[in-house]
């Protein structure tokens, strides 16, 4: 009998380590009410088939571009990588990681994200770096972005941050325990409803246009790192309205593109070519295009991913199907919410009751 | 011996002084207690207990404070 | 370095591994390396001041050791006659005295300085009507855990002086018992001759003992995490707006306070003996179920026990068979006060030790008169013993499990009550209880202050379930250890009694993101 007890004891063990991690499934968020973008970084594992294209940046790609336009219209494979107030850091740390599972031909990081270095909102943290998976990528991205109150074993082991929700589960923590429900088109956030541009706040002088050298360091490494993988880097900023972007840091991006040999795409001066109009195509009164807006900035940026070597693939039938799939969980949340939209004026799971 | 008993009645007559061992563990004497058994062996005796003298083991039973005013007693 | 966060449990990791990887007889050096780290972790300037008082202490301490020494051989060797002997002798504890006196006043005085300037510049700020703007204060910063590591040490040179311990001649040994990491921030306040052996003596694991020991210190962070921070906000809340917080809520945030109170020092303790036991070092107990107690001096028996403990050997016994005690006890005798004269000393005595009290727990008139207060109740409790034992002749059958169980919840309400010395302003504390009894209902708790209190139906749950688990663990510790009796059970009975308390604290407890990283209420002493 002397084999029992250290069976005991692993089993034991086993059961305990068993009830933890469940633990710390349930209690961690699901993303699946008002805020979905905590699903974002970790739908990327799910994809089967590889990308041209690999956007890098924050809510100006991942709510401005959509994949499925660039691949009806141009046949274009695309992902954004793209989180709430994802960091430059992070993207580096991002586009390292996709390079452990694929090398597209093309990378285009938006570069409003050189304007703020260090991250002012935990939350936005959590949702961009939770759903990476482990690596020495995940390890230095959060390293390098947490906030000083934040520890790297509440990364490690989550149940650490967020246990204080066991007084608020709901029915969601149950429902996707197992699994979060897809809430993006190959990162991108759809939203059909409207909300007209209205007046931005004014814009305020600043006494410093230079970059924290922190955020070039970092672009530096992006572009390091696209080089020696063969990427072509292209660098974009979206035609969001706020927050305000300055002559003074266009001109230092247009500087450093051309120093560097690289496409930067300014589609804020391109407004009018790309057809935007800000009283129909943005969702909350021009921070961020809705799914028409989107589209259309789709429609412009084609041509460029073309000129840059991305390949029509549409003859390809493996991805024709792949695409397919995408295309129809697509046209069915694009036709959900708009026929929501146009009953009540509001879609309900963006919208909290008074 | 006699003399200590009645102080220790006096004090608190709710105790068996005879055969308890365990005055000060048990807290039948607690610090108010002592203090005055000291005050008041002092005058009756005539012998000064210095306050570092003041452990259990010397008050825990009617022996040990008998013991502990001789030893006293010797000194002087 | 808070005791419950993620950076004290690496350490205390490391430390372990590290002491027991060590040859044996350099542990007690890695617990001096490790404890200056540990203490140097909040700004290494700060280790000057426990140095200054561990140098100056051994010093002092040694040198009335020699005193002793020689005092021996010169009478072994010159023989002299009993007159003689006893005027060397006087002569000598004369000298020890002074060196003691030193020693007292200069670490007192650091203590004084550093923690009751302010004080004293407020009052006098008070007195001169200094205009506001003109307030002086000097906001000095107080190194972590000095009144502890001073009463500490202060206890061992008045041990020395007596005779009841002999100096330690090694300065770095000296140095482990003033700055030994787990009991230098808050206590317990240890014995040299007690902690010496435990110290230095070479310890090799056991598992028993560990396991105990991590036990241990999970039973705290549940009593400091899952209880006491969680009703934190609450407390502060009605204590801090007497005036929304009127009638039934007095009794809440009284008796919140309390709970706060008891379940965040004791599991710092829980944690700080925890830890040590690891180590194979046994610290003095500093609480033994104070809410089983009858009466409020018992009571303090039981409560912060190493620092009552303290007073009552350093300042109560001597300052009560002082001469001035006694000058006072015969002046009273003279006027025919005979019943005064007897009690007299132990009154004046009482008061002092009290006064002491509230000044240590704070350098305010609130924590002054929250001292009082106790040592008041206690002479008045002093005053009615004989109508109590003269109620029990009279009615035997009271002495039952019933009026045992009045006693208690007396006793705590009592002591609860003293504490609002401690929060609301002075002049307010009776007016308060007034308003409790004249305007106090339970349906008070329900007309929607409670619910601005910030808890929500979880946090109830979790502290009444908490309370229920300390009453249980309560009432089996009166039998014994109770890790003794749960170790005694089958593997899958402890792995899910230990299990179930880990998830809960892991769970239930405040920590992280979202609640405030809190100090133990006791750092601060």
């Amino acid at each position: 009998m002397r084999w029992k007890k250290p069976v005991c004891v692993l089993l034991l063990a086993a059961l305990g380590v068993i009830v933890i991690a469940g633990l710390q499934r349930l209690l961690m968020p699901k993303y699946m009410g008002q805020v979905v973008e905590g699903n974002l970084t970790s739908e990327y594992y799910e994809e089967t088939t590889p990308h041209d294209v690999v956007f890098l940046g924050n809510c100006e790609v991942y709510e401005n571009i959509s994949p499925i336009v660039l691949w009806r219209e141009f046949g274009i494979t695309s992902y954004i990588r793209g989180n709430a107030q994802q960091l430059i850091a992070q993207s580096y740390y991002l586009l390292e990681d996709t390079l452990k599972y694929e090398t597209p031909g093309i990378v285009v990081f938006n570069v409003s994200a050189m304007q703020q270095f260090d991250q002012n909102n935990e939350s936005y943290n959590r949702m961009t770096l939770d759903g990476m998976r482990w690596s020495a990528s995940k390890w230095n991205a959060i390293r390098t972005t947490m906030m000083e109150d934040e520890h790297m074993i509440e990364y490690i082991f989550p149940i650490l941050r967020f246990h204080s929700r066991f007084a608020e589960l709901e029915a969601d923590d149950l429902t996707y325990f197992m699994k979060s429900g897809k809430v993006a088109h190959n990162g991108y956030y759809l939203r059909a409803d409207v909300r007209p541009a209205g007046d931005m706040p004014v814009e305020r002088r600043r006494s410093d246009y230079s970059f924290d050298p922190r955020s070039w360091e970092y672009l530096e490494r992006i572009r390091a790192l696209c080089e020696n993988n063969g990427i072509q880097l292209i660098l974009m900023k979206a035609p969001s309205l706020y927050p305000a972007w300055y002559d003074q840091w266009e001109i230092q991006i247009e500087e450093y593109a051309s120093e560097h040999n690289l496409l930067y795409i300014n589609c804020l001066e391109a407004v009018d070519e790309i057809g935007i109009d800000f009283s129909q195509d943005t969702y909350d009164g021009g921070l961020h295009m809705n799914v028409y807006g989107a589209e259309k900035l789709s429609r412009y940026l084609g041509p460029f991913l073309l000129g840059a070597g991305a390949d029509d693939h549409r003859d390809d039938a493996e991805l024709a199907a792949v695409w397919a799939e995408k295309g129809l969980f697509y046209d069915s949340m694009k036709a959900q919410q708009e026929e929501e939209f146009a009953q009540f004026g509001y879609l309900k799971q963006f919208t909290t009751e008074e | 011996m006699d003399e200590l008993l009645e102080i220790l009645n006096d004090i608190n007559p709710d105790a068996d002084y005879e055969t308890n061992d365990h005055l000060v563990d048990d807290e039948i004497l607690t610090s108010f207690e002592l203090v005055m058994l000291v005050t008041q062996i002092r005058d009756v005796f005539d012998v000064s207990i210095p306050s570092e003298a003041i452990i259990p083991e010397n008050f825990n039973s009617v022996e040990a404070m008998m013991r502990l005013i001789g030893r006293l007693k010797e000194d002087e | 370095m808070s005791l419950v966060s993620y950076e004290f449990l690496a350490f205390f990791a490391v430390a372990a591994i590290l002491y027991y990887v060590v040859p044996k007889r350099f542990q007690w050096i890695l617990l001096l390396a490790v404890s200056f780290l540990f203490y140097a972790g909040g700004g290494a300037v700060y280790l000057l001041y426990p140095m200054i008082t561990a140098v100056s202490t051994w010093f002092l301490a040694l040198w009335i050791g020699r005193m002793d020494s020689e005092a021996q051989t010169y009478i072994k060797e010159q023989k002299p006659d009993k007159e003689q002997k006893k005027a060397y002798q006087a002569r000598v504890k004369k000298h020890k005295k002074c060196l003691m006196t030193a020693g007292i006043l200069l670490n007192f005085g650091i203590l004084a300085v550093l923690k009751y300037t302010d004080f004293l510049l407020g009052n006098l700020n008070v007195l001169f009507h200094l205009q506001e703007g003109a307030v002086l204060q000097v906001s000095w910063v107080l190194p972590l855990g000095i009144s502890y590591y001073t009463f500490q040490t202060m206890g061992y040179l008045i041990d020395v002086f007596r005779g009841r311990c002999r100096p330690e001649k090694n300065l770095l040994r000296f140095m482990l018992f003033v700055t030994y990491f787990p009991q230098m921030v808050s206590g317990p306040i240890s014995r040299f001759d007690q902690l010496k052996k435990e110290l230095f003596e070479e310890h090799s694991f056991d598992g028993t003992q560990f396991t105990f020991g991590l036990w241990r210190i999970l039973w705290g962070f549940f009593k400091k995490l899952v209880i006491a921070d969680r009703i934190a906000p609450a407390v502060a809340m009605i204590t801090a707006a007497p005036d929304i917080y009127d009638g039934i809520y007095v009794l809440v945030g009284m008796l919140g306070y309390t709970l706060q109170l008891y379940t965040d020092f004791s599991g710092c303790m829980d944690i700080v003996i925890g830890v040590s036991q690891c180590f194979g070092i046994r610290l003095p107990e500093n609480f033994q179920r104070p809410f089983g107690a009858k009466n409020l001096s018992e009571l303090w028996r039981r409560w912060h026990m190493t620092l009552t403990g303290w007073f009552r050997e350093y300042i109560f016994f001597p300052v009560s068979t002082s001469r001035f005690c006694r000058t006072v006890s015969r002046f009273a005798g003279k006027l025919g006060l005979n019943k005064a004269a007897k009690k007299l000393p132990v009154y004046i005595a009482n008061l002092i030790v009290w006064f002491v009290t509230g000044i240590w727990h704070g350098a305010a008139w609130g924590f002054i008169l929250w001292g009082l207060a106790n040592g008041i109740a206690m002479m008045v409790s002093q005053e009615l013993t004989e109508l109590y034992r003269a109620f029990h002749r009279r009615f035997p059958k009271s002495d039952g499990s019933v009026y045992g169980a009045f006693q208690k919840v007396r006793t705590c309400l009592l002591f609860s009550g003293l504490l609002m010395f401690q929060y609301y302003p002075f002049q307010t504390v009776f007016a308060m209880l007034g308003n409790l009894l004249a305007t106090g209902r339970l349906s008070q708790l329900f007309d929607g202050r409670f619910a601005e209190l910030g808890l929500a139906a979880a946090d109830f749950i979790v502290i009444a379930v908490g309370l229920v688990l300390m009453l249980v663990i309560g009432v089996l510790q009166e039998t014994g250890s109770v890790r003794q009796k749960l170790a005694a059970r089958p593997l899958v009975v402890r792995f899910t009694a230990v299990f179930l308390l880990f998830v809960m604290v892991l769970v239930a407890g405040c920590y992280g993101h979202g609640y405030d990283a809190s100090q133990f209420i006791y750092n601060q002493f």
